[in-house]
């Protein structure tokens, strides 16, 4: 610049990552590190669940309906299994096929999303009406139907599920980028000449990437409760596997039983207790992500 | 306002003695306003003057004891007339807002409701603060329509936000303003979104019904020569402190501070014409619509010679940004022929070569926009040298440093974000962008408008000398006449959708003109206090003669 031009702005070097995410992560509030904490915990159950986990994950090692005791903290299921390992197992097979889906929705869904948003026309209008056909049947019905035709395989479980959320995340990726396909510089790539791909990867998604990166955390929990749903009603992941949702069906029956032992819960609540505090842990996490995101400030 | 002597002046209505304000970016509380003295008397018009970031606009509201979300008044004394506006409650100030002190906001479409007839709106706080009953406000605002000359008056009101000309829009909304006879109205910048033809009606509207009711007024803007219509005294702002303060034809004959010296200055860039026979781009009977609807091109003929810059002047509407998208080929023409370099364009983006595309670059008006403030300023003034050069690696970062060394900013910048930057270097960096490819033509629309007068001409300045070095060709998209005469060769303009006129600068400017183009001069303000009052009654005579 020269002389006399006024330094409008100063101009700071940008903070490093691991400064910045120091900084993120020393203002995030007590909720936000709950969520992340069990979060983290989740994740480290599942990818070293082999090591952690006491037994075996179809490994019968007790008699049917154990107690919680010092053998098996948190007692056997109907065939003698321990639940603790298989809780752990769980969160594996569980966490795993769920966010496994919600990635493949998001690939689907978002590329289609940006797609149609910058191409507008013909594919817009086909695109979008399909997507409407499909969120007019309950995710749930339609999901059985399509495993009840196409076979209980979880192959099949992913496919389906993630074609199904990810009419929904169309839906965001659509409007959120036609806020940003207006923008000169993605109407000066197309004038540069550049092809779809870049268009869509580099100069849209960077921009609507924080309201996807929130609906990730939410779809991710909606998913893995319908996969505990469908697996309750047997027909998401089959046994032996160890899956939350199985397993609160499994030992449904002891719900009615009087519990006179230490630490006074019913066996079906641990699996399902695991679903809620994933469930609100993420919600935690995705609040706080939001919160800060969206640009509203904390007035003074 | 103008007419001083007539000008009955009372007593001090709005004393602002010392006014501190911070505002707060990413936690951290900074100073906007350093400590400003201000006095207004009744029935005066007082000038805020300054580039933006100076606070004017902070200033005005902190009239009104308001101070934006993310802002906060942290010391100084605000007394309207004898009420502490720092201390008085929420309550008070909403009592006092609307009915003694209005604001007239820059964008009237935003600030008016589109759900809500204007009539319902201009008579809204008078009717809701109980000046008056709902007929009798209605038949004022009626009153006050006329006196603002808007067309119609006893049924305009009947009409909802979109069915009006943004100029009318903006008389409206100082109707809404009037309604309750306020002591004091602060004008925010109310003409910047206007076209040259409308501000003057707009102007000429406000300063009569202040000086008609004898209504004070803070009147901010960045542009002196609307300032020197409308004022009675000038404050010069910069960094949020006052630089100089005097009546207005005082500042403008004998200005006595440097940074004031500059801004009068600006203007005085003019570049000599010289013509080419060497076309590089011809656009011919060009015909243009969206929709197939509307012509928004009608036989458009014009052309760009190489190494010289061509300016397309016109308002809003007049099709110019039209002219642009159809030589990129993002509006393929319903008729005619483009030629570059000798050879017709293809007519649509989609079927131009690699090579056609890297010789015709665009740079916006918003450099906001026009950059993504996801990519750092490597990523995007390296994209074209990859793109179009295969340049990649330490070669292409070398490459970005050159660039950035010729639009003069510092090699450092390169991993910048784009919001990191200030808005006259985020110009240059979409500058350096449109050099990268090193085009034959550089379609610039309207990249001055959104800068302060300093900047812009540092940015005019740096456009003429690199067409000097390179022998680029502008198409200078413009509404601004100042700038139209700081740089172009040959001028083209254009209203409605038609060429009314073209030719080298020298033939265009000077008279005779056809009866458009002389409209189109007229209209723009001059740093003469008497502009406006001369004007108008050279206008009426006009008229009256006809």
């Amino acid at each position: 610049m020269t002389a006399q031009a006024p330094q409008l702005r100063q101009v700071r070097a940008r903070r490093s990552l691991w400064e910045s995410t120091r900084r993120t992560l020393s203002s995030a509030p007590f909720s936000a590190w709950f969520g992340m904490i069990v979060i983290l915990l989740y994740v480290i159950a599942a990818v070293f669940a082999p090591w952690i986990a006491p037994y075996g994950e179809a490994e019968i090692v007790g008699k049917a309906y154990q107690p919680p005791g010092p053998e098996f903290w948190f007692g056997t299921d109907q065939i003698g299994r321990d639940l603790l390992s298989r809780l752990i197992y769980g969160a594996r097979n569980t966490i795993g096929i769920a966010f496994m889906t919600t990635l493949l929705s998001f690939a689907v869904g978002g590329t289609l999303g940006v797609l149609t948003a910058l191409k507008r026309g013909w594919l817009d209008q086909g695109i979008s009406r399909v997507v409407d056909a499909f969120l007019a049947i309950p995710v749930l019905i339609f999901a059985l139907m399509l495993l009840a035709v196409f076979g209980k395989s979880i192959v099949n479980l992913i496919l389906i599920l993630a074609l199904l959320d990810s009419t929904r995340v169309f839906r965001l990726a659509r409007a959120t980028a036609l806020n940003v396909v207006v923008m000169d510089y993605v109407e000066a790539a197309k004038l540069r000449g550049e092809g779809m791909g870049w268009i869509i990867f580099k100069e849209v998604l960077p921009n609507i990437l924080p309201p996807l990166i929130t609906e990730f955390g939410l779809r991710f929990c909606f998913v893995f409760l319908t996969i505990s749903a469908l697996s309750f009603l047997g027909v998401g992941i089959q046994p032996p596997t160890a899956d939350w949702g199985s397993m609160v069906a499994e030992s449904k029956t002891l719900i009615t039983f009087p519990v006179r032992t230490f630490p006074w819960i019913p066996a079906p609540f641990y699996p399902a207790i695991a679903i809620a505090l994933l469930t609100v842990a993420i919600n935690f996490v995705v609040d706080w992500f939001l919160h800060k995101t969206s640009g509203l400030r904390d007035e003074v | 306002m103008k007419s001083d002597k007539h000008r009955v002046r009372g007593e001090t209505l709005l004393e602002i003695r010392d006014l501190r304000i911070e505002g707060n970016s990413d936690g951290v509380w900074h100073p906007i306003v350093k400590g400003v003295d201000l006095s207004l008397k009744r029935g005066e018009v007082l000038g805020l003057i300054g580039e933006s970031g100076a606070g004017k606009s902070t200033i005005g509201l902190a009239a009104m004891g308001f101070a934006r979300p993310g802002c906060r008044i942290i010391d100084g004394s605000i007394l309207f007339d004898g009420i502490d506006l720092r201390a008085a409650g929420e309550e008070d100030k909403r009592t006092l807002w609307g009915s003694r002190i209005a604001y007239v906001a820059q964008s009237a479409a935003a600030a008016f409701n589109p759900a809500h007839k204007i009539i319902d709106q201009t008579v809204e706080t008078a009717v809701r603060r109980g000046v008056m009953d709902r007929g009798k406000a209605v038949a004022d605002a009626v009153d006050l329509y006329r006196r603002l000359q808007l067309p119609d008056p006893a049924h305009i009101g009947e009409r909802y936000p979109h069915q009006v000309s943004g100029g009318q829009l903006q008389r409206a909304m100082t109707a809404m303003a009037m309604s309750c006879r306020p002591d004091l109205i602060i004008f925010d910048e109310p003409t910047t979104a206007l076209d040259v033809t409308t501000q003057v009606e707009v102007l000429a509207a406000m300063r009569d019904i202040v000086e008609q009711f004898h209504t004070a007024a803070i009147y901010i803007t960045h542009d002196l020569a609307v300032v020197a219509q409308m004022a009675d005294r000038i404050m010069v702002l910069r960094h949020g402190r006052e630089v100089e303060e005097a009546p207005t034809r005082v500042m403008l004959s004998e200005p006595r501070e440097d940074y004031t010296k500059t801004l009068w200055a600006v203007r005085k860039l003019a570049k000599p014409e010289s013509v080419s026979d060497d076309i590089v781009l011809s656009v011919r009977n060009v015909d243009a619509s969206y929709s197939g609807v509307v012509k928004v091109l009608d036989n458009v003929t014009a052309g760009l010679p190489r190494g010289r810059t061509v300016a397309v002047v016109g308002e809003s509407g007049s099709g110019k940004s039209t002219l642009a998208r159809v030589i990129t080929g993002l509006l393929p023409p319903s008729r005619g022929e483009i030629l570059f370099n000798g050879k017709p364009l293809s007519r649509a983006l989609n079927e131009r070569d690699k090579d056609t595309l890297r010789r015709i670059q665009m740079i916006y008006q918003s450099a906001d926009t026009s950059l993504n403030p996801r990519q750092t300023i490597r990523d995007i003034i390296g994209r074209p040298l990859e793109f179009y050069q295969g340049v990649q690696g330490a070669a292409r970062d070398r490459r970005v440093a050159e660039l950035l060394d010729s639009i003069e900013m510092d090699e450092s910048y390169i991993d910048r974000l784009p919001t990191e930057l200030s808005g006259g270097q985020k110009q240059r960096i979409s500058i350096a962008r449109a050099l990268a490819a090193e085009p034959d033509i550089i379609i610039c629309d309207e990249v001055t408008s959104a800068l302060d007068q300093i900047v812009q001409e540092e940015i005019l300045t740096l456009l003429m000398r690199l067409q000097k070095d390179t022998n680029v060709s502008y198409l200078f998209i413009t509404h601004d006449i100042a700038t139209v005469r700081a740089i172009a060769d040959e001028i083209v303009v254009m209203h409605q959708g038609k060429v009314v006129q073209q030719g080298p600068k020298s033939q265009v400017l000077n008279p005779p003109h056809p009866a458009y183009t002389e409209l189109l001069l007229s209209s723009v303000p001059q740093m003469d206090p008497d502009w406006l009052t001369n004007l108008l009654a050279r206008r009426a005579a006009g008229k009256a003669g006809a």
